[in-house]
């Protein structure tokens, strides 16, 4: 099943401070997209309206051209997968249980053959079968968030939202979930969305990019398209040099904030 | 899929042991039962206490016991007994619910300001009402203590929506409410007339099953056993909750509803019970903790693994209280706090796992 996400003229704001305006984009199925920007840009309150966690005001998202507000409880999480920025539990549940808890808009009460083939199936694809039964709270961070990501990949969605999914990572598991998203997208194509704080990261795995700034779409498009000297000093205020990275993709890399262009090149002249 | 055949098996063996601690728990509670109504003042034994029981369950086997021993147990120790099951089993279960749902340990069932409100409501009918427990001012201490409970759960309620319900609204504002109340009951023992009503108040408020009859068993049990079935029931919304309220509104799962619901059986499962007992603390709070190091934190096991705890922990106790000062009785409070601590310490410091967070 493909589906395609609309936002439509989204505006969202907290007690009157008006945190997103006028978001417009598309997603189709089997896409990544990531969403940039500085922070307090509205990057995770964008992907909290996705989600419905935050109400928005009446067709501003749109599922195949069906409002989210229509929506029942039990059917957007079977659509809409999210992971969120940290996650922690309050009580010592296992892997298994944690995971379990995606299975929530399925589950009535006892588990059927199919909640345990699907998490079984999940934790293999995300290789982290061999802990099932161990605590999440004693898990390292990498391993969590693949136990959170399983959560959200047992509910069997069509759109995954990522909040910061690779922030609190080493390098090797930054790559691991990244490359499990260009799995997710190519295989099941499953839209994905992400924010991201990393700009060489997005531009690798994106298939497009959303730069937000105050709220306010600054430039969409492929990373290309996006990633430019000028997008990243409107948007961060901060000087870059754009190269292309061996992997073909533009390789964004900042300039201390006191240097010039010219004083950049004469500190560094391997970059000319 | 070989996998998730795997998979079952593993999970099955943590299920096999939590059904097993049920089972167990269920088993020691019955013989705890028939051991309590043997043990006290006068001449009834073991053997005569399982005889009366089995007579009464069983009127066509045709055996044969004493009136007074009959009266003893069947009407005077046994309905007690049976109360103390249900008080713990519902005070517990409401503690176990409150503190998944409040994510907090030190929820007890009273965190709405209900033990401060059912005191007040029961003072201002021992004092100002007919003046005496017994009789017609039996029933107004009752009618009373469970009015403002609901009261208290009310105000708890109207001042968190404000609040838009967040759970640390609905900690404070029932700290708040109770702190109120029991000002509102010292202040009335303080005005009290007669010391005798005083006395009464105190003893009121440290709680105690010696009141139980057939009749409040009557009353007690269809509440607690419905309220308790429908806490089990939101133990899956309470699991998703534990992972944070975003988490729990991305996977369906609407937290101030499943809030609003709890508030509300605690509400009523804790009003009925201490509106016939008395403050009987510590159960509610404890019980869970015990309940989370033996089996773990799925409230589906949880909830009822806590309410057959907590029975436990009130037989008891109430036995022991009964026992230790013959003729006189201790008030259970008392025995409930140093039979558990050192049980409590006992598992805190043995246990292998941090229970939480």
């Amino acid at each position: 099943m493909a589906l395609r996400l609309t936002i439509n003229k989204l505006s969202f704001n907290y007690a009157s401070v008006p945190i997103l305006r006028d978001v417009e984009f598309c997603v189709e199925s089997g896409e990544i997209v990531s969403i940039l920007g500085p922070n307090g840009s509205g990057k995770s309150t964008l992907l909290r309206c996705i989600n419905r966690i935050l109400k928005t005001q009446q067709n501003a998202v749109l599922i195949d051209g069906k409002d989210i507000g229509s929506f029942s409880l039990k059917e957007l999480p079977k659509i809409i997968g999210y992971v969120p920025q940290t996650s922690t539990s309050t009580f010592p549940f296992t892997v298994f249980d944690v995971v379990l808890m995606g299975r929530k808009p399925y589950v009535h009460w006892s588990l059927s053959e199919r909640d345990y083939e699907i998490v079984a199936e999940t934790l293999e694809f995300l290789g982290i079968q061999g802990f099932a039964m161990r605590h999440f709270n004693e898990l390292s961070g990498g391993e969590q968030q693949k136990v959170i990501i399983a959560r959200a990949l047992v509910q069997e969605p069509q759109i995954l939202l990522l909040d910061e999914p690779t922030s609190s990572l080493d390098i090797k598991h930054q790559l691991e979930i990244l490359c499990i998203m260009r799995d997710l997208a190519q295989a099941r194509h499953c839209s994905v969305i992400m924010a991201l704080h990393d700009l060489n990261l997005a531009s690798r795995f994106s298939d497009r990019i959303l730069m937000l700034k105050k709220g306010c779409v600054f430039a969409v498009g492929t990373p290309e398209e996006v990633l430019t000297k000028e997008n990243v000093k409107a948007v961060y205020d901060i000087n870059a040099y754009i190269t292309n990275s061996v992997l073909g993709r533009p390789q964004v890399t900042p300039l201390p904030p006191e240097m010039n262009h010219g004083g950049m090149l004469r500190a560094h002249p391997e970059v000319a | 899929m070989s996998k998730a055949v795997e998979l079952k098996r593993l999970y099955g063996k943590g299920k096999k042991r939590k059904v097993l601690a049920l089972f167990l728990l269920v088993i020691s509670i019955f013989s705890a039962m028939v051991v309590s109504v043997s043990l006290g003042a006068g001449s009834p034994r073991f053997g005569d206490a399982v005889k009366v029981i089995a007579s009464k369950l069983f009127p066509f086997l045709g055996i044969e016991v004493g009136t007074i021993t009959q009266t003893i147990i069947w009407n005077l120790r046994l309905p007690r007994a049976i109360m103390a099951i249900i008080a713990g089993a519902g005070l517990a279960a409401s503690g176990a619910t409150m503190q998944g749902v409040l994510r907090n340990p030190l929820v007890s069932s009273y965190i709405l300001g209900i033990s401060a409100a059912a005191g007040f409501g029961a003072a201002l009918a021992i004092v100002f009402g007919a003046g005496v427990i017994g009789g017609y001012g039996h029933y107004l201490v009752i009618a009373n203590a469970f009015l403002f409970s609901v009261l208290a759960m009310v105000m708890v309620y109207c001042i968190a929506r404000i609040r838009a319900m967040t759970i640390e609204t609905v900690i404070l504002a029932g700290v708040a409410v109770g702190y109120l109340f029991s000002a509102m009951l010292s202040l009335i023992q303080y005005l009290a007339p007669q010391s005798e009503a005083v006395r009464a108040v105190v003893f009121w408020l440290m709680g105690g099953l010696d009141s139980a009859t057939w009749q409040s068993v009557q009353v007690v049990s269809p509440i607690v056993l419905v309220t308790v079935a429908l806490m089990v029931f939101q133990s899956w919304n309470i699991n998703v909750l534990s992972m944070g309220e975003d988490v729990a509104a991305s996977l369906g799962v609407n937290s101030k509803r499943v809030l609003a619901i709890t508030m509300v059986l605690e509400t009523l499962a804790t009003a009925t019970i201490i509106a016939f007992t008395g403050v009987i603390g510590f159960v509610c709070l404890i019980s869970p903790h015990i309940t989370r190091m033996i089996i773990g934190s799925d409230h589906r096991f949880l909830i009822p693994c806590s309410a057959l705890v907590g029975a436990c922990l009130l037989l008891c106790s109430d036995t022991v209280a009964r026992l230790v000062l013959q003729p006189a009785e201790l008030p259970v409070g008392i025995v409930t706090s140093m039979l558990g601590v050192p049980f409590f310490l006992y598992i805190l410091v043995s246990r292998r796992r941090q229970s939480w967070r």
